[in-house]
């Protein structure tokens, strides 16, 4: 007998029925970072575990499913975990933002606009924002519970303080739903609009810290700021290199070993489409 | 006019050891009182009790909040205490490493009061913060170095700036001035009696030394192993002691 060796998309059915557990309360109190019995992965930690947990736990076999990293479908990372939901799950995969049904995601939200009918899991390394100031844990969840967020405040007073403008361009923070303040996982701060009243489901995984916390759709997400610093997101002074877009997030690629750089999209399928490619 | 705090019977417990036994007192808002007493009476314990920090194993602390009402310290919300703690009381520590943010700037230890209740305009921030600085003889620009970078005394001035900004009422000192030299602590001690007299603040200091209860203090408390021995004001305690023990210390310190 060929009795599969994997259960679909490799977690068992108690496994995942936790971790939807997890999410429904995640997704009820938004932003709010869900405890969760974070399971071992066939991968090291660094590679997304939170994320490939959450994705395993809502993946149907009718999905198709989109990896990313740094904004690309072709890095290690993003080819190791579609290859391993092609062969626990058995999915359809796509490189299109469009036809996704599940996106998961490090470093980046695609961007075309997401849809109602998609859901954008997002890999999450430190999920708990207040910990550069406070890396008590009992003190924190008392400072999410009584929204004691002016610490938060603390370090964009650094940041102006010492470079003349709120430096953070990563993980930048965001109120969620007018309450908790969260940490969106490294994206840029380019993305932050993009997790403000978005029609697609977003959820965060964090393996190692075992939380999981979400922004339903349609929720406001508003990126910490000052009156006299509002926030700003990050603009270049030319367009991509490749496809000529003025409104996308562009990474520095070094060309060859004189040095030349050239600025181009970092979400390929984006840039691929751009040029009529697709 | 009503007690800002006050004391009822407040006793800790260690559990067979005591820290501070059946304390009473009231304080009136813009009072000083100093606790003093040898190492190990119980001087940290009773003002760590007073401050909410550490329950005590009996009696009542109650404080007279900025609304008139009169409110026990443990049958506060944790919320309604925790905001106390950052805007209507200040606490200046003896290692300046336990009341400081030691990995932010100067100026962001000034400011974290103000965002935390609220104020989003950096510009404001900056400015009341440069201004609290200068009012504790820090140049202005030091505004932007670490807490690391600064000596002792200029730490203990820092945690008083960073304390005063939201203009508490009552300021817990605990040996303000212990570790430092002598003529640091004197300018200290100056510095602290003019804000303390020019706000109008009240304030508990904690000190072994009875030299800054006599230049900062109105009252006195003197502690006994645990026990308040004698309370009074403090010209009078220290002109006339009553208790042997506060006629030993004030003979064997004060010989002017
Ligand atoms: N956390 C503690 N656990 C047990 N005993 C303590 C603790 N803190 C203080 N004590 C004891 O309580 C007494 C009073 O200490 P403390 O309040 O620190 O006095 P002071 O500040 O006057 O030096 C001492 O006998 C001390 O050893
Ligand atoms: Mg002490
Ligand atoms: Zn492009």
């Amino acid at each position: 007998m060929n009795a599969p060796a994997y259960n679909f998309a490799y977690l068992n059915e108690q496994t995942k029925r936790m971790i939807r557990r997890a999410i429904l309360k995640a997704i009820a109190v938004p932003g709010y970072q869900v405890p969760f019995a974070s399971r071992e992965m066939p991968m090291p930690y660094g590679w997304g575990t939170g994320g490939v947990q959450v994705t395993a736990a809502v993946l149907t076999p009718e999905d198709t499913l989109k990896v990313i990293d740094q904004g690309a479908d072709d890095t290690t990372n993003a080819v190791s975990i579609r290859k391993f939901f092609v062969k626990t799950a058995g999915v359809a995969t796509t490189e299109r933002t469009e036809e996704a049904s599940v996106i998961q995601t490090r470093h980046r939200i695609p961007e075309a606009p997401l849809t109602e009918e998609q859901i954008l899991v997002f890999q999450v390394p430190i999920p708990e924002p207040l910990r550069f100031l406070e890396p008590r844990e009992t003190e924190t969840r008392t400072m999410h519970a009584l929204e004691e967020y002016g610490v938060m405040h603390v370090k964009l007073y650094e940041d102006i303080a010492q470079y003349g403008e709120i430096a953070t361009t990563y993980a930048y923070p965001a109120k969620v739903a007018d309450r908790y303040v969260f940490d969106p996982s490294p994206i840029p701060k380019f993305d932050n609009p993009k997790l403000d009243n978005c029609p697609a489901l977003q959820l965060f995984g964090a393996g190692r810290e075992k939380r999981i916390y979400a922004v339903p759709p349609y929720t406001k997400v508003k990126s910490l700021d000052f009156e006299d610093h509002p926030f700003e997101v990050q603009s270049w002074s030319e367009p991509c290199a490749l496809c000529g877009s003025c409104h996308s997030f562009l990474d520095e690629i070094v060309m060859d070993d004189k040095g030349t750089r050239m600025f181009v999209c970092s979400d390929s399928d984006f840039c691929a489409r751009q040029r009529g490619e697709r | 006019m009503t007690a800002l705090l006050s004391a009822q019977s407040v006793s800790k417990s260690y559990g067979a050891r005591a820290g501070c036994m059946d304390v009473c007192f009231d304080l009136w808002p813009g009072e000083v009182l100093a606790i003093v007493g040898e190492s190990g009476s119980g001087k940290t314990t009773l003002l760590r009790c007073l401050s909410g920090h550490l329950p005590a194993s009996s009696g009542k602390v109650h404080y007279s909040m900025r609304d008139g009402r009169h409110v026990a310290l443990d049958e506060m919300s944790e919320a309604e205490r925790r905001l106390l703690m950052r805007t209507d009381w200040g606490f200046v520590h003896q290692d300046a490493r336990d009341g400081l943010r030691m990995g932010v700037s100067a100026g962001a230890n000034v400011g974290e009061r103000m965002m935390a209740v609220g104020e989003r305009h950096y510009g404001h921030i900056r400015a009341t913060a440069t201004d609290w600085l200068e009012r504790v003889e820090i140049p202005e620009d030091r505004i932007d170095d670490s807490p690391w970078s600064y000596s002792g005394g200029m730490r203990q001035r820092l945690q008083i700036a960073r304390n005063l900004v939201t203009s508490p009422r009552l300021v817990f000192m605990d040996e303000p001035t212990g570790g430092l030299d002598v003529s640091v602590q004197a300018r200290l001690l100056d510095l602290i009696r003019g804000l303390v007299k020019r706000l109008d603040l009240a304030a508990i200091v904690v000190t072994h030394d009875l030299a800054v209860a006599r230049l900062l203090s109105s009252r006195m408390m003197v502690m006994q192993q645990g026990r308040v021995i004698e309370q009074g004001l403090t010209d009078q305690i220290l002109e006339d002691p009553q208790a042997p023990y506060t006629q030993l210390l004030v003979s064997s310190v004060l010989q002017v």
